[in-house]
């Protein structure tokens, strides 16, 4: 078990800063997620914790030791791979132990070790298999069990959920956290899919052109994100942006006012009058309903029922498509005109740099 | 359906003809090793009867000369050449693909010479390099000649098959704490064995049926391979064919054997599984 520490990391390939002043602290027994858009950077930051590649400056400190020129297998991390990276002509048990010749665990421990994971994953029946005989699901388990088998102080895993169908998924994903619990060991998880980010980490680094965004809990990105990218990114469908601008501000009160929205007032916080700003609403807080704080209007082009809500897409008046989900059975049906509004207290105001502005008190 | 028949039918046509090309001579040399004297030269396309069926020339080959020794000599020498040349060459290919240093490009550039340059124009330096290292007459220098002659092409195809395992496999094995010697005979070779089967064969055949480099290199019976023992019953007013088929024909046998041997491996697939 040990902390994470990262400070001032950076790699570029030539000209290419791939990652730029990355400084990250994971705590003892955090699950945290890299998660952001594919290219920025977050499996290069994985491998360079692993060890697989080389910063090019800045340190990376596991349990307090300075681990840039220690091999991978030196920094006790263990790492599951997209792809399951399992040896072929090695059957399962012989997978899960073929590391552990070289590290000095003896065969009564390997053994031992290898049954507690087996019973952990549920892999018993397995152990005499080779890889080419098991399904997705259970290569990737095997691929999980050799990592723990390790004893590893970090765990680390890449996009290991990409390569399996749609409810393994969603079954491995619970079997990670369930994992998580009983281990309470430090895991660091690189993902695309920020339902899996959500759910997992204990916290979220969210990362894009190399850098990194935000650092928070799953809610609090999801409730303030601090810039617009990351209101982008984080909540399905994502959230939807109105260009506005600060018209004028009296008594603490900021009236902003906008092509597609009707003019509302917000309380003023740092807002300039005259600032042009951008508003987020998520489409679960937009609601057919006349009244409201914010009001938005449009004609309906298209709706999409999931069920247990709908989204009704609908273009407004500066020609962009925002995004509403409608609860209950009665959904608007194309071509028919709607007011959608929100409350003050889901709206997301963004500087002009795409800053989050605090509003209110 | 009609079309398709004639197709099938044309592709088959084209594959017996040159099957019975590349067979032929050889089923020529098996069939008349086995016939008399007087029936090789009377019907030397009938394959041998009752009447003409005779095993003087194996007789001969086996009483009057040092066939034993021969064989023995060509299968040292490319048995010892071709593990040599699979070992260096795997782990050369790997060294090349898998670890970036100071002139590794221009290495690879160097070895992929030897593919285009042909080893016999260097005869000559050959020779005189075996003579001043005294190696001249004996089974090394022929093997060393064979490991230079085979090592660029084996570096070549395995270079290929070693880009094509998935690169995590080796980043599981770091982490997994394997040192890299033990990472390239126990993850990588394993999984090299149909590109280790096709360079063996590929290796195999020209040493096998040198005559070159054997007769300048190696002169006294107790050196000689069996492609140059077989000379000797060629001579310049007389020729023993009996004996010369019939060395010829046993000559046959190993390349054959080892063929059957490694044809097993040459099914690949054994990465199924690995990767998704």
């Amino acid at each position: 078990m040990a902390d994470l520490r990262i400070d001032r990391l950076n790699k570029s390939y030539g000209t290419a800063h791939v990652l730029s002043d990355i400084g990250l602290s994971i705590d003892n027994g955090e699950f945290v997620v890299l998660v952001g858009p594919s290219g920025c950077g977050k499996s290069t930051l994985l491998r360079m914790i692993a060890g697989l590649d080389a910063p090019t400056s800045g340190d990376i400190r596991i349990g307090g030791k300075l681990v840039n020129a220690l091999a991978p297998a030196e920094r006790k991390i263990a790492m599951v791979f997209q792809s399951y990276a399992l040896y072929p002509h090695m059957d399962v048990r012989k997978n899960m132990t073929f590391g552990l010749k070289f590290t000095g665990v003896k065969p009564v421990e390997r053994e031992r070790r290898v049954a507690e994971a087996a019973r952990m994953l549920r892999l018993e029946a397995l152990l005499g298999r080779y890889p080419r005989d098991l399904s997705g699901g259970q290569r990737q388990r095997v691929a999980i069990g050799r990592a723990i088998v390790r004893e590893p102080d970090v765990f680390l895993f890449d996009e290991p959920l990409s390569n399996l169908d749609a409810a393994l998924r969603v079954s491995t994903r619970v079997e990670i956290a369930r994992l998580h619990r009983l281990l309470g060991a430090t895991m660091v998880y690189v993902t695309h899919d920020q339902i899996e980010a959500m759910t997992l980490a204990d916290r979220i680094v969210v990362m894009n052109h190399g850098r990194i965004e935000q650092v928070g809990k799953p809610l609090e990105l999801y409730y303030s994100p601090a810039d617009l990218f990351v209101a982008g990114f984080i909540g399905s469908p994502a959230m939807n942006f109105f260009p506005a601008e600060v018209e004028s501000i009296e008594d603490g009160s900021a009236r902003i006012a906008g092509d597609s929205i009707a003019p509302f007032v917000l309380p003023a916080g740092t807002l300039k009058p005259g600032a042009a700003v951008t508003i987020g609403v998520r489409p679960e807080h937009l609601t057919p309903a006349a009244e409201g704080d914010f009001a938005t209007a449009g004609v309906v082009e298209l709706v999409e029922r999931l069920g247990e809500a709908s989204y009704a897409h609908v273009r407004r008046a500066d020609d962009k498509m925002t995004v509403a989900e409608i609860r209950g059975r009665r959904t608007p049906p194309p071509g028919e005109r709607v007011q959608l509004s929100a409350p003050a207290a889901d709206i997301h105001v963004f500087d002009a740099d795409g800053r989050r502005v605090t509003t209110g008190p | 359906m009609v079309k398709q028949r004639f197709q099938i039918f044309g592709v088959h046509a084209i594959l017996i003809a040159y099957c019975a090309l590349a067979l032929g001579p050889i089923l020529l040399v098996v069939m008349n090793s086995f016939k008399t004297r007087n029936a090789i030269f009377g019907a030397p396309l009938a394959p041998p009867t009752a009447t003409t069926f005779s095993l003087i020339g194996y007789m001969k080959v086996f009483n009057a000369s040092h066939i034993g020794t021969y064989f023995m000599n060509s299968l040292i020498v490319t048995v010892v050449s071709m593990v040599l040349v699979l070992l260096f060459g795997a782990m050369a290919a790997w060294a090349l693909t898998e670890y970036k240093f100071r002139g590794s490009t221009a290495l690879a550039l160097f070895l992929s010479i030897g593919i285009m340059v042909p080893i016999r124009l260097g005869s000559v330096a050959i020779l005189t390099m075996m003579r001043e290292a005294d190696l001249n007459d004996t089974l090394t220098a022929l093997i060393l000649v064979y490991i230079a002659q085979g090592l660029p092409l084996s570096i070549f195809i395995l270079s290929e098959f070693i880009q094509q395992i998935p690169r995590d496999l080796r980043d599981a094995a770091r982490c997994d704490g394997v040192p890299e010697t033990r990472i390239f005979f126990e993850v990588i070779a394993p999984l090299l064995r149909p590109a280790i089967a096709t360079v063996a064969v590929f290796t195999i055949v020209p040493i096998w049926n040198d005559l070159w480099f054997p007769l300048i290199l190696t002169s006294s019976d107790s050196t000689h391979t069996i492609t140059l023992g077989v000379q000797q019953f060629l001579g310049q007013y007389i020729t023993d064919w009996n004996s010369v088929l019939a060395a010829l024909s046993m000559a046959i046998l190993p390349v054959v054997a080892i063929y059957v041997v490694f044809s097993r491996q040459l099914i690949s697939g054994l990465t199924a599984g690995a990767v998704k």
